[in-house]
């Protein structure tokens, strides 16, 4: 495997710097909730479904409590409170408040010993749900094997998760690992999280947890006739992080998309918002063995990606302490970064070649996700699909653990099934091709690909220890990041932020904390 | 009475009108003979000839790839062949400042973003961000600009609350990706607001991305459109250009 000569001091000092940064919010972490926290919440103790008008009961309960000044104490506290006094299960008492026939603040404080034997057992029932499907995934890999590196991965997005399927089912057969079904391009920015399968999407499938269901049997059903697990990966992010996480955790998603900082800074959503989500959306992930995926790529589509590599070196090692303190484990951690230098530039090979090593480097337990060209993809789809192969040639080349195929219609529309085959195609012929290319050359120890990555970590460093000194919301308000200014106080969802009162239970993560040994 | 000449013109392979295409779809059929004849007739029914499907691919699930060459006899009259485009000069940075500078002597306020559903930046950042795409500078980088940039996922109405305060004097609004037409739904409507709120007339309006045209912008109401291929340089010529012609005539009718 081909090796770079690192500085170990800078790759220490960034390390120190990205978890001093990550260490200083544990005032947010410990008093502060939001509202899709008390959903998730509510999701895991059984509550779904959604009323005739289409809200989902989760936002019916927590709007309700919000407008009683009730939440403060979290939703686990009155649902349960009213399932004890009931005599009901959460769900049911869920259906019965929503449809205005119980008012869950009225409901008489029932003895903490019950609430607390309640508690455990609607937690522990769904815990072990969320285990039994982490083992069941385990056993897949034994049996079938592990994933291939680079995994193969590609997207459906029709807008119909049934069209979805057979197209997922396609791409499978032709040697996809990973299929991620990509979401209605406006979810991120929904407070709420859809119900029931969809049929109907713009530019991708809104992620609901029917859709999920389906889409999970599919693969399952195709991971048998092929002998592969084929995975299955859906976006954590926007304003329902840990609720989608949650969702994915139930139906046996196997990655999911989880960037503490992507929709602070791309979606303009409040920082203080995204950073609690991000913290209990990525324990729900860890739990379940999700492996968690970043989304650097971005601040190469925003910005120039030589000039701006450094902050993808940087916001990977901020998402690596952030997944830390969830309880993320390496191998779990999926960071990202993208072959985006424009394919004009002399040598431009060579510096996506060094950075690409460079992400491997840092960070050698992990799954690095390496996502393909897309800002200078265009209608030449000639030209867009020799970039995809030097793409893949990198990612061969380089050990990158997951290839986000890039499609020859990348600048056109969402994948039409045969672009999804010949970017399939492509990439298997590369991989197999050149498959120990990289054990047969030796970098140059003083070449352009050493020079070139040490000087990206220590611009990514000085930067780090930078930021640690001013604090991240500070840094952010600044618009150090990606150009990009965002005040902690500002941004969407930030009426969704609230400070727990005495007496606030989150029994979920409690318990997941103390199985993860956190 | 003047008879226009014609000029027929025809796809070219490696003979001059031997009307050669190349051609790539998929059928829900097997990748075999009749699959293949199937694309064959296909082909004949649409008009060709010379079929050759010289590429067929399984793409499971019942679905086939064709990849075939074939001709056709059509052809088009060149000469009557017309398009809307954007006319004005294009003029680089510095003149453009220059320009500006000298027949309008204000720096001129452009409002971007992408509007509704799309949260690609791509298209609006290369015209607009400092760094600007393929040497050409973005918009903020001009002097006699002053571009603020709205980014991605802004409604409409967020975007005209915007471009009423800042008195804007162009609203520049992109659409990249784009699922059964609701790019053409969110620019509509765009143009629809502007109207009812009595701001369409006081500013321009102009769209761009990979599905837009002039032609199109114009149909769809808006002052100009610019597709794939465009630079930040012919969108601050047009707006320089354009907001000086009207300049002039302002003071043509008022005085």
């Amino acid at each position: 495997m081909l090796k770079l000569n690192l500085r170990e001091d800078l790759i220490t000092r960034a390390r120190k710097a990205a978890s001093g940064i990550v260490g200083s919010f544990n005032w947010l972490f410990e008093d502060y909730s939001s509202v899709t926290i008390e959903r998730t919440i509510l999701r895991l103790l059984g509550v779904d479904g959604a009323t005739k008008d289409g809200k989902p009961l989760p936002n019916v309960i927590v709007d309700d409590l919000k407008s009683n000044s009730a939440l403060g104490k979290g939703a686990a506290w009155w649902i349960v409170n009213a399932a004890v006094s009931h005599n009901k299960a959460p769900a049911e008492i869920a259906r019965a408040a929503a449809e205005g026939n119980l008012d869950l603040t009225k409901v008489p404080a029932q003895p903490v010993e019950k609430i607390v034997k309640a508690l455990n057992k609607y937690t522990d029932g769904m815990l072990s749900h969320i285990k039994s499907q982490r083992t069941y995934r385990d056993e897949q890999f034994k049996k079938f094997g592990p994933r291939r590196m680079p995994a193969i991965y590609v997207i459906v997005a029709t807008g119909n998760i049934y069209e979805d399927v057979t197209q997922a089912k396609a791409a499978a057969r032709e040697g996809a690992d990973i299929i991620a079904v990509i979401r209605s391009t406006a979810q991120s920015l929904l407070d709420y999280v859809p119900y029931g399968a969809t049929t109907v999407g713009f530019g991708g499938t809104y992620a609901t947890q029917e859709n999920f269901r389906i889409m999970r049997q599919a693969l399952d059903e195709v991971s048998e006739e092929v002998g592969r697990y084929i995975s299955l990966t859906n976006y954590a992010s926007g304003l329902c992080m840990p609720e989608i996480a949650a969702m994915g955790a139930m139906e046996r998603l196997d990655l999911m998309l989880n960037d503490a900082m992507y929709g602070i800074l791309f979606r303009d959503i409040n920082p203080k918002r995204t950073l609690l989500d991000q913290y209990f959306s990525r324990m729900i992930n860890a739990y379940a063995g999700i492996e968690i995926q970043t989304g650097e790529d971005n601040y190469l589509t925003t910005s120039d990606a030589v000039e701006k590599a450094y902050t993808v070196t940087a916001s990977q090692l901020i998402n690596e302490q952030f997944a830390l303190l969830s309880g993320v484990k390496p191998e779990k951690m999926g960071l990202g970064h993208a072959f985006e230098i424009n394919p004009d530039m002399e040598n431009g090979f060579l510096y996506e070649l060094a950075h690409a090593l460079l992400t491997r480097e840092l960070f050698p337990d992990s799954p690095i996700k390496y996502m393909p060209p897309t800002k200078f993809a265009s209608g030449n789809v000639f030209k867009t699909h020799l970039m995809d192969g030097m793409f893949n040639f990198a990612g061969q080349l380089t050990g990158q653990g997951v290839q986000l195929l890039g499609m020859m219609t990348e600048a056109i529309h969402t994948p039409h099934l045969a672009d999804r085959s010949l970017a399939i195609e492509n990439a298997l012929y590369i991989f197999n091709t050149m498959k120990d290319l990289g054990n047969e050359i030796r970098l140059e120890p003083e070449g352009f690909i050493n020079k070139r990555a040490n000087a990206v970590l220590e611009e990514a460093t000085l930067f780090l220890e930078k930021v640690a000194e001013e604090g991240l919301l500070i840094a952010m308000s600044k618009g150090e990041f990606a150009d990009i200014k965002r005040h902690e106080n500002s941004g969407k969802g930030y009426d969704g932020v609230f400070r727990k009162e005495a007496g606030y239970l989150n029994p979920f993560m409690d318990k997941i904390k103390m199985e993860l040994g956190m | 009475m003047s008879k226009i000449k014609e000029n027929i013109i025809r796809p070219y392979g490696d003979t001059l009108n031997d009307g050669k295409m190349q051609l790539s779809f998929s059928l829900q059929v097997s990748p075999d003979e009749r699959g293949k004849e199937a694309a064959r007739l296909l082909l004949k029914k649409i008009g060709f000839d010379d079929i050759d499907i010289c590429g067929m691919r399984d793409l499971n699930e019942g679905f086939t790839h064709f990849i075939a060459y074939a001709s056709t006899g059509a052809g088009i009259d060149y000469n009557k062949v017309m398009v809307k485009t954007v006319e004005t000069d294009v003029m680089t940075m510095e003149e453009t400042d220059e320009y500006i500078s000298t027949f309008i002597g204000r720096p001129l306020t452009v409002i971007g973003a992408c509007i509704e559903s799309d949260a690609h930046t791509v298209g609006i950042d290369a015209i607009m961000n400092m760094k600007g795409y393929n040497h050409r500078y973005g918009l903020e980088r001009y002097k006699y600009f002053n571009a603020i940039n709205m980014g991605a996922q802004v409604s409409c109405e967020d975007l005209l609350k915007k471009a009423r305060e800042e008195k804007a004097d162009a609203v520049l609004v992109s659409q990249v990706v784009t699922q059964k037409n609701i790019h053409i739904k969110n620019l509509t409507r765009l143009i629809e607001l502007s109207e009812a709120e009595g701001l369409r007339d006081k500013m321009l309006f102009i769209c761009g991305g990979p599905r837009l045209s002039h032609e199109l912008a114009i149909e769809m109401g808006y002052d100009a459109g610019f597709g794939t291929g465009s630079y930040a340089t012919d969108v601050a010529s047009y707006i320089a250009i354009t907001l000086a012609d009207r300049k002039r005539q302002q003071e043509i009718n008022g005085s």
